[in-house]
């Protein structure tokens, strides 16, 4: 097949980059409220039947939500195998973590509600803030950690290895500058639950939402920032050492690379990526500001701005590094030696600009029939209401 | 007790994989029952169809939920657990999983909510597709993963990389359209149909013992009885097609499943008991049928099947030429664009056999050193270990069979005995509703454990594929696992049984005043039920 010459290897690397970037910042805005919602479920719910409403603000829209995870996951699986592999095996025991959260998590929205029992409820309430927090304060950490290089090495053959044993290696990950940037990413997403929570729940739920998350958002802000001042300032960066060849073979071992200097530096290439930091701080700013107004819709709006700057700044500063290795620089990842092939990526572009609006458009579907505020008659009117 | 790596490994993506395949089958048939049965009720808008559609809708959405939960677990544990693997043959495999989420549970995932909570907000029709959505996306889903997995049994349409040291796609087309893929496709989905329609059938019949919801469960069992037949039928033809294929794309594991060591002049005769020994290298006290597995095998009395001692042999030939093709590789990713004339070719001549060299690298670190004895040591390591592939071979045909005869059953009471069924029928019914998991989980183990020593049939051995964790790390999650899986299940379980208890929400109301006004449509010919036979 030659079809897939019409766009350049370097091209689709850059395209693919950016729709990982696309996926991840997806799966923030949409599964991002409902890990929010999650996590607030204990405190901005107090009695079961705002609890009822707090989950069935997100029940029917959950499970699609998810799904730019699963699908996130398996692109970064076909895009980039060799980050794929790397990542999900060198953040073993965190991963582990996710899941059993993300397992807890639709188990809790479905079964809560089978049974009368106070006590059973309750159980699944935690179960619920678990699969909403645990994973939201993990993702940032494991972000936190590629900011700074993980210990792992490719050998020639391209086996990853990761040495040292599991227990050092969990809390190696749970170093200072990991979980501050674990805690922006938790604010963040209580931020996005609780504005979801002003949009679409009636009553003391939305209203005690909406004071959370003028708090988490400031939070939010101030580690945004902290971490941003760290990072430029306290964390060597990771460069190449010589000529790049953007449409090389996806192999490491091709070209050197080393660790120094400052992630500023990218700022200096190219200013324009300054835009990313001030669109997440004004958006989560606008975002709080909005919570203390009452306000619902414009606050998702605004939140889900701010989760787009966040998440940029962190790929746009890297770039084109995806993940540095801390323990062997030469085997880091980056966008020009860790895809897939020339033709993996075209082929898996033309299903993604066929199936993507497609996707799109039966979501924005769905959201506009469940329009509407959820209260206390919600629960009673559909006998399937979680 | 010693614990190694891979074997935990293994172990903890067997049992993560089983576990996902008690929900799958349930998900793949009953959206789809459920679905008919919504189609059925918008046509004739008689409230049974409806309260039948949200009573076995309860029933899905309380599987649904640990399918994809369970789910989540076998797409992360690919990069978490074999990490070499997903480097090596990322940019194959990777592909149909990202589509299988692109195409098909994004479809599913979204409606799925819907459906349960859009009663009040849609009309019936449109309520109606979105059902047909959720199935349509469920069973998609199952089409790219057994395309994955059909590519791990019979790797076409890809080739070996010496720039980045992995397995690059070559031809799309021949991966999707893999004949091994599209026969396990529609053998795996329609099992998953025969055992929704058990389930339905067994759990209807328990209202018939206990005469409640009879309408309900007449009209559930006459729906899942004649879907279940057709569904059987189209397992065991598409079973023999798999066979057919394996006969050419996996010899070894046919070979294996059938205890059959020596080559036998065709057609071969198909062993219908014996004892495999594997030190012996023979089976004993087989009970042989004649000519049967070479017409299975083959579809020709003259075609020979290779038995497991030629196989070995051409193992063998095979490790030696992986050797040349080792050395060449090295030569060239060491030297590049220098590399000698010739060497290129050496490679693309052995390429094919690289796998079988790798698999020496169990005894050696570089498969050159290998002594004469490795090598025969590796040609072995090609056969699986046998008996439990015969016998969990033998379990999935004869629990199908079994499901065959009761479907067949089951299906002319209903259509030509106006529905009764006798007590004893019923009760044999509920006792039913395990088989197709045990036929289900069996087959699976033929096919993966059947695979064995490749994860990728001929390219990757298995133990050269896991993620290089320590053992500690493994005992953690193992035990995370399966402790928080067991919990589950019995919660599913109990779950279940107090909806089934519960019975379906009938309107009493709507029912009499859709009947009443049904009779006056009939004019006063009477459309009562039959009464259920005791």
């Amino acid at each position: 097949m030659i079809l897939h010459e019409f766009i350049s290897y370097e091209m689709l690397r850059l395209i693919w980059w950016g729709l990982m970037g696309f996926l991840l910042i997806g799966f923030a805005m949409t599964d991002g409220f409902d890990m929010g919602v999650g996590a607030l479920l204990p405190f901005a719910a107090r009695t079961d039947v705002e609890r009822r409403i707090a989950i069935n603000t997100i029940g029917p829209v959950w499970e699609g939500n998810q799904v730019w995870l699963i699908l996130g996951g398996g692109a970064i699986f076909a895009a980039w195998p060799p980050l794929y592999a790397v990542s999900f095996s060198g953040f073993y025991l965190a991963m582990f973590l996710i899941l059993a959260a993300l397992i807890l998590r639709p188990v809790g929205f479905k079964y809560r509600n089978k049974k009368e029992d106070p006590k059973w409820r309750t159980r699944w309430d935690w179960a619920l803030f678990i699969g909403g927090a645990v994973p939201a304060l993990t993702f940032g950490i494991a972000v936190g950690n590629a900011l700074q290089g993980v210990p792992f090495q490719l050998t020639e053959m391209m086996v990853p290895l990761y040495p040292g044993n599991a227990l050092m290696k969990l809390l190696a990950l749970l170093n200072p500058f990991a979980l501050l940037v674990g805690i922006v990413s938790l604010t963040m997403l209580i931020t996005h639950g609780a504005a979801w929570l002003s949009f679409k729940a009636e009553g003391m739920v939305a209203v005690r939402a909406r004071r959370i998350g003028v708090v988490t958002g400031g939070i939010a802000i101030l580690g945004f920032l902290a971490a941003g001042l760290w990072l430029a300032f306290g964390i060597p960066a990771y460069h190449y050492v010589g000529v790049v060849d953007p449409a090389g073979p996806s192999n490491p071992h091709l070209t050197a690379m080393a660790r120094g200097g400052s992630w500023l530096a990218a700022y200096q290439i190219r200013p324009w990526i300054a835009v990313a930091p001030v669109l997440g701080v004004i958006g989560i700013a606008l975002a709080a500001f909005g919570l203390s107004r009452g306000a619902g819709g414009w606050s998702l709006l605004a939140s889900k701005l701010g989760i787009l700057g966040v998440i940029s700044t962190v790929g746009l500063t890297m770039f084109p590094f995806i993940l540095p290795s801390s323990l062997d620089p030469k085997s880091s990842l980056t966008v020009w030696n860790a895809s897939s092939s020339h033709q993996t990526l075209f082929i898996m572009l033309g299903a993604t600009l066929i199936f993507m609006p497609i996707i799109l458009a039966y979501t924005a579907w769905v959201y506009r029939v469940l329009w509407g505020k959820v209260g206390a008659d919600e629960l009673t009117k559909n006998p399937n209401a979680y | 007790m010693e614990f190694d790596v891979v074997d935990l490994s293994r172990l903890q993506f067997a049992v993560t994989a089983m576990y996902h395949f008690i929900f799958v089958p349930l998900t793949l048939g009953l959206s789809l029952l459920v679905a008919i049965m919504e189609t059925v009720y918008v046509m004739t808008r008689r409230p049974v169809w409806r309260q039948m559609t949200k009573f076995w809708g309860t029933l899905f959405g309380i599987n649904f939920v640990l399918g994809v939960a369970t789910g989540i677990t076998m797409e992360f544990q690919f990069g978490m657990n074999w990490s070499y693997y997903s480097v090596y043959v990322g940019d194959v495999f990777g592909a149909p999983l990202a589509l299988e989420g692109l195409m098909a549970f994004f479809l599913e995932a979204t409606f799925v909510g819907l459906w349960f909570f859009g009663w009040d907000r849609l009309s019936a029709r449109a309520h109606c597709i979105v059902a047909w959505c959720v199935a349509i996306g469920s069973n998609f889903s199952a089409l790219w993963i057994l395309i994955a997995n059909g590519w791990m049994q019979n790797p076409v349409g890809a080739v070996f990389n010496p720039d980045t040291m992995r397995m690059e796609i070559e031809s799309f087309f021949e991966v999707i359209f893999n004949p091994v893929a599209q026969a396990k496709f529609v053998h795996t989905v329609s099992a998953g149909y025969v055992a929704a329609s058990i389930f339905v059938i067994g759990v209807s019949s328990w209202f018939l013992i206990k005469g409640r919801h009879t309408e309900l469960a007449r009209r559930s069992i006459t729906v899942a009885c004649s879907f279940g037949l057709a569904s059987v039928m189209a397992v065991i033809v598409l079973g023999d097609e798999s066979g057919y294929e394996t006969t050419h794309a996996q010899r070894m594991k046919l070979a294996a499943m059938e205890g059959m060591w020596e080559t036998q002049a065709a057609p071969a005769s198909f062993t219908l008991f014996g004892l495999p020994d594997q030190e012996a290298r023979e089976t004993r006290y087989a009970v042989h049928v004649p000519y049967v597995m070479g017409l299975i095998g083959t579809r020709s009395l003259t075609e020979e099947i290779a038995g497991i001692e030629d196989l070995v042999k051409e193992s063998e030939e095979r490790v030696r030429s992986g050797i040349i093709a080792w050395d060449a590789l090295q030569t060239i990713r060491t030297q590049r664009a220098d590399t000698p004339p010739g060497v290129r070719e050496t490679f693309e001549a052995n390429g094919g056999n690289l796998g079988y060299g790798m698999l020496l690298m169990r005894y050696v670190e570089d498969p050159r050193d290998a002594t004469e004895a490795q090598i025969a040591q590796a040609a072995a390591d090609t056969i699986p270990t046998v008996w439990p592939l015969f016998w969990s071979f033998r379990i999935m045909v004869g629990a199908g069979f079994l499901m065959l005869g009761f479907l067949a059953y089951m299906f002319w009471r209903t259509n030509f005995r106006q529905g009764r069924y006798p007590n004893w029928v019923l009760r044999g019914a509920v006792l039913m509703i395990p088989v197709p998991w045990i036929a289900i989980e069996a087959g699976w183990f033929v096919a993966e454990f059947g695979r064995q020593p490749w994860t990728v049939d001929g390219l990757l051995p298995t133990f050269l594929s896991a993620s290089r964790l320590s053992v500690a790390d493994l005992l953690i999650t193992l035990a995370g696992f399966v402790t928080l899986y067991t919990v589950l299940l019995v919660i599913e379980v109990r779950l279940m049984l107090a909806a089934i208890r519960k019975g379906p929400v009938q309107d009493a109301e709507e029912t009499d005043a859709w009947n009443k006004a049904h009779q006056a449509r009939l004019s006063g010919v009477l459309a009562t039920d039959i009464k259920p036979a005791e």
